[in-house]
């Protein structure tokens, strides 16, 4: 798990300079995330962790904070979060 | 690194270059006289597969992959832009549908799509939203067992003939997509007189308290994830189909410089006109060579793609302009007349600037996005 928020972690920071992301952290609220960041993210857990983005998984709290989407991961290849 | 299309991809490019130089380009200009495309020519495009060609093959397609999408979608733009920007719209359809569609609506729509039974259509700007497109004013409104759309559409390809709209409108404040068919409260109004792209069969829709089932995606999502993935898809058209008019724009310009003669030889031999079919020649190829990077990342479902897909757009649709530009320049006087295809390449390749985000959109994007990477 740990290694899943690392990586999510490093992906998002590139995002937030400056700004040390913490696991909990409302990314939204931060006031970053634009349409195209938002593809990217899709694009990024997919490639990087090997799941599939489906549309009922569109709900931003899925995507709120590196626990969220870690999360999210987890469920979808069964691993425990 | 390998920078060569596939046998199959070949075999491709051959197939559809064939196809248009005798159904395709010959015609177009007429096309683009009458305003329309004949559904005969649908009709072949269906035959072969090649509307909605990228969709998987478990969802009815032919699963091209992105390189050859390019290639298709450069080979039919080389021929006849309006033709291209059915491809376009009907592709990015499908792939709104593929990429956040639920499992019902891809086994309900995508294999109809696959085979051209429907047409679809991307029905995005409004009156008073073009870039801006959180700011539609069209709603949606949850009813019992769906929805009810009203709101006016504008600029919407094949809006006259498309059977099967992706539609955005507000929910509750919140943009969101739908899948919308022709039903009651539903009209589509021709619009005539376009610069360019003239046969793309624009209209205006209007919708009065129109009902859907389909909601594509989640409330809120419409414009950052339905709208993303289907304008990448459609950038990416629009890109290639930009290197088919400018690689069509210097076929032209070659066969005319060798052909016509000006101070007592072929204008080939001026060297003011060999620079500008020098720059034709670069920037053809480094438009083709950046759709094809977009291509590859798009295959490779990286994150980067978007960007890239970007870049690509930016550089080919405003390459397209300025080599169609010296084209018509070239050409001289017959180059301002009808009856010598680079004057509507010279239209169409503006249209190129403005669809699927406009330059100045790509402009402002890119530049944030490579300040991200930093």
């Amino acid at each position: 798990m740990d290694q899943i928020q690392d990586k999510i972690k490093e992906f998002l920071s590139r995002f937030f300079k400056n700004h040390d992301l913490q696991p909990d952290e409302d990314i939204f609220a931060l006031g970053f995330v634009n349409s195209l960041l938002a593809m990217q993210l899709v694009a990024f857990v997919e490639k990087e962790f090997g799941i599939r983005v489906d549309d009922e998984d569109l709900d931003l709290d899925n995507f709120r904070s590196i626990r969220a989407i870690s999360n999210l991961v987890a469920r979808k290849t069964g691993t425990t979060a | 690194m390998k920078i060569e299309l596939t046998p199959e991809q070949r075999a491709l490019r051959s197939e559809v270059r064939d196809f248009v130089a005798r159904k395709i380009a010959p015609h177009a200009g007429q096309w683009d006289h009458e305003e329309a495309i004949p559904r005969e020519i649908v009709e072949r495009l269906k035959e072969r597969g090649w509307l909605g060609s990228m969709v998987p093959a478990e969802n009815g397609g032919k699963g091209l992959d992105m390189i050859a999408y390019g290639v298709l979608t450069e080979e039919i733009g080389r021929g006849c832009s309006s033709t291209r920007s059915l491809l376009t719209v009907h592709d990015m359809v499908c792939q709104g549908i593929l990429r956040w569609g639920s499992r019902s609506q891809k086994e309900s729509w995508l294999p109809r799509l696959a085979r051209g039974e429907i047409l679809g259509a991307f029905a995005l700007s409004e009156p008073e939203a073009g870039s801006d497109a959180n700011g539609i004013r069209t709603t949606a409104t949850a009813v019992d067992g769906g929805f009810v759309l009203d709101g006016t559409k504008k600029w919407i390809t094949f809006g006259q003939i498309a059977d099967l709209f992706l539609l955005f409108a507000q929910l509750d404040g919140k943009p969101t997509a739908f899948l919308v068919e022709r039903g009651p409260g539903f009209s589509a109004v021709p619009i005539r007189g376009m610069l360019g792209t003239r046969a793309s069969m624009l209209a205006e829709l209007k919708l009065e308290g129109v009902r859907t089932e389909n909601m594509v995606g989640r409330p809120g999502f419409g414009i950052s994830h339905v709208v993303g993935a289907a304008l990448e898809q459609g950038r990416y058209s629009v890109a290639c189909g930009a290197v088919g008019i400018a690689q069509a724009c210097l076929d032209a310009c070659l066969a005319y410089t060798r052909e016509r003669r000006q101070f007592g030889q072929p204008l080939f031999e001026h060297q003011l006109v060999r620079a500008l079919l020098s720059d034709m020649i670069t920037n053809v190829r480094a438009a083709r060579l950046l759709c094809m990077r977009a291509g590859y990342l798009r295959d490779a479902g990286d994150p980067g793609s978007s960007a890239e897909t970007m870049v690509a757009k930016y550089f080919a649709s405003t390459a397209a302009a300025r080599i169609a530009a010296d084209a018509v320049q070239i050409h001289g006087g017959n180059g301002c007349h009808e009856d010598f295809a680079v004057s509507r390449f010279f239209r169409d390749a503006k249209v190129m600037e403005i669809i699927e985000g406009s330059t100045q959109i790509q402009q402002s994007a890119i530049a944030r996005f490579e300040l991200e990477e930093l």
